[in-house]
C-alpha cells in the first residue's frame, strides 16, 4: 500500500505544491460532495493536505466549510468522490474508526464533556492509547493503577503545552472561554493524530488571545509534526499562518493557493473580500 | 489543602458509599438478631437490599449512561426466576445454603445480563429514547411468558410446557415454575448478610466501572455523544458494555429477592416496580449513588412506616414524593439546605478536612 501511494505522483490540485513537494500528503479529497435532499451543500472539492502543513479553508457563512469537516470526518457520508486518510480510504467507516485512522477535530460550538473535569476530558481523548481491558477496569486491579498513572501523566503533559496544568482539576464547563477553546484542541491532540482539524478556533477571542493562538497553533505544527486544517473568519490569522488556502462559496472551490495569492485573486475578493470593501 | 480535597474527590464518594453500607450493617445485624427491630420491618430488609442493588444498577444505565430504562424489573425478573430454577434444581448437589445463593445469584446475573445484550444490540444502535420504548414492551412480554409458562424437574432433567402443569410430563418430579402462581416451593435462602454483600458487590462493580477508562468513555458519550464520537470511542460497544453490567446486577438483585420468599409470581416485578426504582433514581440523584442508597431504604420503608395511617397511607407516601421532588428541584431549597449544612460545619469546625483524611 506504501510503496502503490509513492508511486502515485503528487497530486496537482494541492494547496501549495512548492512545500511537502517529496512527502506523500496525509489527506486528500477527490471531487467531494454531498447533497441534502436537493441541496447541494458541497460539490466537486479535491484538496490535498501536506504532512506537517498549517491549511485555511474560508469562506462566507454558509459555504459549506463546516460540512467538509463533517466529510472529513464521517459525521455525514459523502454523496460523491472519496476521501484519502493517509494513502487510506475513509468509506464505509464511522467517526470513531476515522478517529483511530488519525483524524481529530474541534467543534465551532465547543462540545466539551462539561460535568468532567478538565484532567479526564483529556484522558477521553487519550481512550484508544490507554491500555486497560474491561475486566482490570471493574476490578482496579491487573495492571489498573498502572495504566491510569500513565494516562494521567501523558493528559498533565499535554496540558502543560498549553499551560493549563494549574486548572487541570477544575470541571470542564467551569473555564472561561478561552481556555475551553483550548482544552478542546489539548482532547484532541491527545488522540494522536496526523491531521487536526480546527473550526474556528479564534471564534470569540479577542486579539490577544488570537496572537496567543497564532502562536499556539504554529507550535502544535512543530512539536508535534501533525498536519493543521482550519476553518476561521480572522483573516488576520488566517493570512498569518497558513500556508495554503481553500476558500469555497456555495459549495464550490473558488480559489487554492498562498496567503498572497488569495488576498490578489479577484475571485475571492468579489465574493468574500469585496463585499468587505464595499462596506467599508 | 485543595489539591488532597480534588485528589479524594472520587474516593470520598466511594467512602461515602461503602461507610453507609457498611454502616448499616453493624447498626442493623444485632438489632436484628436482638429482637430490636418490629417484625415487619425486619422482613424488609433483605427486600431493601435487593432493592438498592437495583437502584444502583438502574443509576449505571439512567445517571451515566444516560438512557432511560423503564422496564428495569424485567431483568429482576429474568433473574429472579432463573435463579429460583437454579437454586431448585441444584439442591442436592449443592446442601449448603449459601452457596447454593451464590450460585444461584451467579446465575440470574448472566441470564439476565445476556437479556440485556439481546435487547441492547439492537437498541443501542439507535439514538434517542428508543430503550425506554423497548425496555417497557420487553418488560410486559417477559411478564407474560412467565405467566404461561411450566417448568418442573424430576430424574431425567428439566421440563418445560407452555400449556399446563400435566402436559410437563412429570414423573416423581418437582414443579418449580407453576404459570400464573409463579415460582413454588422455593427455599428461602436470602439473608440480611448476602444482602449486604450483594449491595457491595454492586457498588465495587458499579463505582469501579466509573472511575475508569470504559466509565469515562460512558460519560463521555452521555456528556456529548459527538463529541465522544469524534475522539474515537465506539459508542455502541461502550453503551452496551454499560447496558449489559446494568442489566445482570439487576438479575443479581432479582435472585436475592426472589430467595427470601417461598412463593414468588412473574406479576411483582411488572412496570410500577421499574417505575418505583426509577422513582428511587430521580430522587436520589442521578450518577449519585451514596443518594441512591439513601433515597432507596427510605423511600422504601416508608410505606410500612406510615401503616399505622391505614387507608391515608399511599396519600401521604405520594406527598412525600412530591415534597421530595419540589426540594430537589427548587433553587431556594438547596440554598436554605446549603446554608444549614454551612452551618452545622462551621459549628463542627473543621469537619470537613477530618471526613477526607478517612
Amino acid at each position: 500500500m506504501k510503496a502503490m501511494s509513492k508511486m502515485v505522483p503528487y497530486p496537482s490540485n494541492s494547496i501549495v505544491p512548492e512545500r511537502d513537494i517529496d512527502k506523500r500528503p496525509i489527506l486528500e479529497t477527490h471531487h467531494l460532495g454531498i447533497d441534502f435532499g436537493g441541496l447541494t451543500a458541497l460539490d466537486d472539492l479535491s484538496l490535498t493536505v501536506g504532512r506537517t502543513e498549517i491549511a485555511g479553508l474560508i469562506g462566507p457563512n454558509g459555504a459549506g466549510k463546516t460540512t467538509v469537516f463533517n466529510l472529513l470526518t464521517n459525521v455525514y457520508q459523502p454523496t460523491r468522490g472519496d476521501i484519502m486518510l493517509d494513502g487510506k480510504s475513509t468509506a464505509k467507516k464511522n467517526s470513531a474508526q476515522v478517529c483511530r485512522m488519525g483524524i481529530a477535530r474541534t467543534f465551532q460550538n465547543i462540545r466539551l464533556f462539561s460535568n468532567m473535569s478538565v484532567l479526564d476530558n483529556v484522558k477521553v481523548g487519550l481512550h484508544n492509547s490507554i491500555k486497560q481491558n474491561l475486566f482490570s477496569s471493574l476490578t482496579h486491579g491487573f495492571g489498573y493503577r498502572n495504566s491510569e498513572k500513565k494516562s494521567r501523566e501523558r493528559a498533565l503533559e499535554l496540558l502543560d503545552f498549553f499551560n493549563m496544568t494549574d486548572m487541570a482539576e477544575a470541571e470542564a464547563g467551569s473555564l472561561p472561554y478561552g481556555a475551553q477553546r483550548r482544552l478542546e484542541i489539548v482532547r484532541a491532540l491527545a488522540t494522536n493524530p496526523g491531521i487536526i482539524l480546527l473550526d474556528e478556533p479564534a471564534a470569540g477571542m479577542n486579539p490577544s488571545e488570537t496572537s496567543e493562538l497564532m502562536d499556539n497553533i504554529k507550535k502544535i505544527r512543530d512539536t508535534f509534526n501533525i498536519a493543521v486544517l482550519l476553518i476561521e473568519h480572522d483573516m488576520n490569522l488566517v493570512m498569518n499562518i497558513c500556508e495554503g488556502i481553500c476558500v469555497l462559496d456555495h459549495g464550490k472551490v473558488i480559489a487554492k493557493g498562498t496567503p498572497d495569492e488569495i488576498k490578489s485573486n479577484p475571485v475571492v475578493i468579489e465574493a468574500y473580500l469585496g463585499k468587505k470593501k464595499e462596506a467599508n | 489543602m485543595n489539591k488532597i480535597k480534588s485528589l479524594n474527590k472520587s474516593t470520598l464518594t466511594n467512602i461515602k458509599s461503602y461507610g453507609l453500607v457498611v454502616l448499616a450493617f453493624i447498626i442493623l445485624f444485632p438489632m436484628q438478631n436482638m429482637g430490636l427491630i418490629n417484625h415487619s420491618i425486619s422482613g424488609l430488609l433483605v427486600p431493601i437490599c435487593a432493592y438498592v442493588v437495583m437502584a444502583i444498577s438502574l443509576n449505571l444505565t439512567v445517571g451515566f449512561l444516560g438512557e432511560l430504562s423503564l422496564g428495569h424489573a424485567e431483568f429482576m425478573s429474568v433473574g429472579a426466576f432463573s435463579s429460583v430454577v437454579v437454586s431448585i434444581c441444584l439442591q442436592e448437589a449443592i446442601p449448603s445454603g449459601p452457596l447454593r445463593l451464590l450460585v444461584a445469584i451467579a446465575a440470574g446475573g448472566i441470564c439476565a445480563g445476556l437479556a440485556g445484550f439481546i435487547i441492547g444490540i439492537p437498541v443501542l444502535r439507535l439514538r434517542g429514547d428508543y430503550l425506554a420504548i423497548v425496555t417497557l414492551a420487553f418488560g410486559e412480554i417477559i411478564k407474560n411468558i412467565i405467566n404461561c409458562l411450566y417448568i418442573g424437574v424430576d430424574g431425567s432433567g428439566l421440563h418445560f410446557s407452555m400449556k399446563d402443569i400435566a402436559s410437563l410430563g412429570l414423573t416423581n418430579g418437582k414443579i418449580i415454575l407453576n404459570g400464573p402462581q409463579g415460582a413454588v416451593g422455593i427455599t428461602k435462602l436470602s439473608t440480611f448478610t448476602a444482602g449486604i454483600i450483594l449491595i457491595i458487590f454492586a457498588l465495587f462493580v458499579v463505582l469501579n466501572f466509573v472511575n475508569s477508562k470504559s466509565g469515562r468513555a460512558v460519560t463521555a458519550i452521555r456528556d456529548n455523544r459527538i463529541a465522544a464520537e469524534s475522539l474515537g470511542i465506539s459508542v455502541t460497544r461502550y453503551k452496551l458494555t454499560a447496558f449489559i453490567i446494568s442489566a445482570a446486577l439487576a438479575g443479581m438483585a432479582g435472585a436475592l429477592f426472589a430467595m427470601n420468599f417461598s412463593t414468588i409470581a412473574a406479576k411483582k416485578f411488572d412496570f410500577n416496580t421499574s417505575i418505583l426504582v426509577l422513582v428511587f433514581v430521580v430522587l436520589g440523584g442521578m450518577g449519585n449513588i451514596p443518594g441512591t442508597i439513601i433515597a432507596t431504604a427510605l423511600l422504601y420503608t416508608l410505606p410500612e412506616l406510615l401503616r399505622f395511617l391505614n387507608d391515608y397511607r399511599m396519600l401521604i407516601y405520594a406527598i412525600v414524593l412530591i415534597i421530595v421532588m419540589l426540594l430537589r428541584n427548587s433553587e431556594r431549597a438547596k440554598q436554605i439546605i446549603n446554608r444549614m449544612i454551612c452551618t452545622f460545619k462551621f459549628n463542627k469546625s473543621g469537619g470537613k478536612g477530618d471526613e477526607g483524611n478517612v
